[in-house]
């Protein structure tokens, strides 16, 4: 098991947000997380990669065999998880390739690996970028300064593809992108699946999951997953709506 | 009074017998200050008459002074009569060994290579001399086209006619009290002199000065751009010292004749104190250029990381129509220090512009201040100025503060001034430490980004040091 969650609480400025959420992830599997607003999903993703304000009250976290609750969100990072943001910020002066540069040879110090110089590292983000299908000028310019939405987002997947996470959790990727923007962020998320990488798939809508087919999409609702099923789950929701889980799920499941 | 100089020089002779070229510890005149102090000082220094003539009426003018107090800084009196106007550093360690290990770590950090480490310090190895003759050899080579650059003391006695006739030109004696001060008691400094169309073969840097000099608190510098010349000169103080709070009163004058540029580039580390606040370097310089001819360009960049208390303003003034001025800074204060710095753009002639770009960093205890004055007098038609005030604050006990003067005098001014503070967000510091970067590191990074503006206008060993400069002195201000 990579990622194993169970029974978790989570607070967000005293409130309750997640109320015992369980799930399990193996690799190579694409779990996409579905649910209405405010049910909790960019809590768990925000949780997940260690974000201070979140505080957990109840429940455990591991990942690949650690308690991924007691890790530094730098640690979670160097042990293979990424979280692409709803809303990356801008770092204003500070260059992408050396953000980026920066960020891979942390992570290969703290694994113990030999760290990029910066000819090596040159050559593999000319590499990810091509791959990507995106244009180079993305490496010249300040972190996310006066990108657009979608623009921001495909740096997003552009950093994953460098920085080749074991699990990567996608926090509403699709949220404010145009239909050739998300083709273009679910041909590169697409590119890195792979039997040792797994996705988690935070979305509101069932329609970037036309593009990145999950193998597995669960219901998130008022804190805790309430249906899990295949594709056709996300379809069926896309069809009926949130309301019509809600009326489905019976009321033992809330126990 | 023209006797005595001759008199107190073979007295003092016999004192300083060991020589303060090969062993400048030894050498030392005791604390307090009177016109005796300035007569000796002026005869160990072999000066002409005018020079100790020069200094005395600085110093009778500085008693007519009072210190100033509107500075926002904290700062106890000084006892004038306590310091040695001129003193080798006390305690002097013989050998790297004996150095704080603490400072051999910054050492270490800033890359600095092991002979510079030495002379850092203060320890008198070979590996210093060796620098000297460095030096020199550069010297043969700026001979060839004419450029002069040597020690202050050096000019006086070899190039009288030409330190004479620009001394205290754009800083006068009596301009303010450290001023004042320091034209009576300089020791030394750096003098400059690029002729009619000369571009200078290379960098200037007082790293090499400092080796052969080594003199002190009260330093004068003093650069002369002729006609159509360029010249860029770079300052290093990226030597921190470890007496109890000291007193560094420095000026710099520049002047630009027509058509010339004078780019000034400084990084500051003087010794800032301790965590608790507790010694550091008092650093009260005054800098001021002119931009004396037709399209003339003055350029001030600097990076001011050191010192318990920074005060300078370094200026520009514009005289020659056309001509340009610029300031380029960024501030950092930690712990107990306080910067109260910034500049003076002072228009004057036709279609004069100025640039000012200031970066304040604030973190731990520290109080760091932007103070900047744009003055366009009446005949300064069509002036320009543009500002851009940012800063940053690290932590919640630190303050930020900006006191920008603005004198308009000429209705075709254009003056425009843009301010920012804000904090290292959260969610920056998130994003970063998400891809895993550590905390730490991640506040160097967003602190470079936030100073690349300036960093930019230094040359390019400059512009890494002081980014290393701004990681060393950041150590410690988050959590």
């Amino acid at each position: 098991m990579m990622l194993q969650i169970e029974n978790l609480h989570a607070r967000v400025a005293g409130k309750e947000i997640l109320k015992g959420l369980s799930l399990e992830v193996k690799p190579g599997e694409v779990h996409a997380i579905m649910g209405p607003n405010g049910a909790g999903k960019s809590t768990l993703g925000n949780v997940l990669a260690g974000r201070s304000g979140y505080e957990v009250t109840q429940g455990s976290v591991m990942f690949d065999g650690s308690n991924l609750l007691e890790m530094e969100p730098e640690a979670r990072a160097a042990a293979g998880l990424f979280l692409a943001f709803q809303y990356p910020v801008e770092i204003p002066g500070v260059n992408n390739t050396y953000f980026l540069r920066a960020a891979l040879n942390a992570q290969r110090k703290t694994r113990g690996e030999a760290e990029l110089d910066s000819v090596q590292f040159l050559k593999l983000v000319r590499e990810r970028i091509k791959e990507m299908g995106m244009t180079p000028d993305l490496l010249n310019r300040a972190v996310n300064e006066g990108f657009s939405g979608g623009e921001k987002k495909r740096n997003e997947v552009f950093q994953m593809a460098v920085l080749e996470p074991r699990l990567a959790i996608l926090d509403e990727t699709d949220s404010g992108l145009d239909i050739d923007a998300l083709k273009q962020v679910a041909a590169g998320v697409n590119a890195l699946r792979s039997p040792e990488r797994a996705f988690l798939v935070i979305t509101h809508y069932q329609r970037l999951l036309d593009y990145i087919v999950p193998d597995f999409v669960h219901v998130l609702a008022d804190g805790r997953i309430v249906e899990s099923g295949d594709a056709q789950l996300a379809r069926e929701l896309e069809a009926h709506g949130y309301a019509w889980v809600r009326e489905r799920t019976p009321a033992e499941a809330h126990a | 009074m023209a006797t005595q100089p001759e008199e107190l020089r073979s007295a003092l002779s016999r004192r300083y017998d060991a020589g303060f070229v090969t062993d400048i510890e030894s050498h030392s005149l005791p604390p307090g200050l009177d016109e005796d102090t300035i007569r000796a000082l002026s005869a160990i220094k072999e000066e002409p008459e005018w020079m100790t003539d020069w200094r005395l009426a600085a110093y009778r003018h500085w008693l007519k002074m009072t210190p100033p107090h509107w500075a926002h800084l904290k700062l106890s009196p000084i006892d004038f009569q306590a310091i040695s106007y001129y003193s080798a550093p006390k305690n002097k360690p013989k050998s790297l060994a004996e150095v704080d290990p603490k400072l051999l770590e910054t050492y270490d950090k800033l890359g600095v290579p092991l002979h510079e480490r030495a002379r850092l310090a203060g320890v008198a190895v070979d590996a210093v001399f060796d620098s000297v003759s460095v030096a020199n050899t550069a010297r043969d080579q700026l001979a060839k086209v004419g450029v002069i650059f040597c020690s202050m003391s050096e000019a006086i006695r070899e190039h009288g006619d030409l330190v004479r006739q620009y001394l205290g030109t754009v800083v006068p004696q009596g301009d303010n009290y450290f001023a004042a001060l320091n034209s009576a008691v300089f020791s030394d400094g750096s003098f400059v002199f690029i002729p009619k169309g000369v571009r200078c073969p290379m960098e200037l840097s007082t790293y090499f000065r400092i080796n052969a000099g080594h003199t002190g608190q009260f330093e004068r510098t003093l650069i002369i751009a002729e006609e159509d010349s360029v010249v860029s000169y770079l300052e290093g103080c990226t030597a921190p010292m470890r007496d109890d709070n000291q007193l560094h009163a420095a000026v710099v004058e520049l002047v630009a004749l027509e058509r010339a540029s004078i780019k000034y580039s400084t990084v500051q580390n003087w010794y800032p104190g301790d965590e608790n606040g507790k010694g550091g370097i008092y650093n009260f310089v005054t800098k001021r250029g002119e931009c004396r001819g037709d399209d003339s360009r003055i350029s001030w960049t600097q990076v001011e990381t050191g010192s318990a208390i920074t005060w300078k303003y370094p200026s520009c003034v514009l005289r020659g129509d056309r001509s340009v001025g610029e300031f380029h800074s960024v501030a950092l204060t930690h712990h107990y220090q306080q910067a109260d710095t910034g500049t003076k753009m002072i228009h004057i002639g036709r279609d004069t512009k100025s640039k000012i770009v200031s970066k304040g960093i604030s973190a731990g205890k520290s109080q760091n201040s932007y103070r900047g004055l744009v003055k366009v007098e009446k005949g300064a038609v069509n002036a320009r100025n543009h500002t851009r005030c940012d800063s940053i604050l690290i932590g919640k006990q630190c303050g930020s503060h900006t006191f920008p003067y603005m004198e308009i005098r000429n209705p075709t001014a254009i003056v425009e001034h843009e301010a920012t503070t804000s904090k290292i967000s959260d969610d920056q510091m998130f994003y970063c430490r998400s891809r895993g970067i550590s905390e730490e590191d991640a506040v160097s990074l967003i602190v470079d980004g936030f100073c690349k503006q300036v960093f930019r206008e230094l040359p390019m060993e400059f512009a890494v040091e002081a980014k290393k400069l701004l990681e060393v002195s950041l150590e410690g201000a988050i959590g």
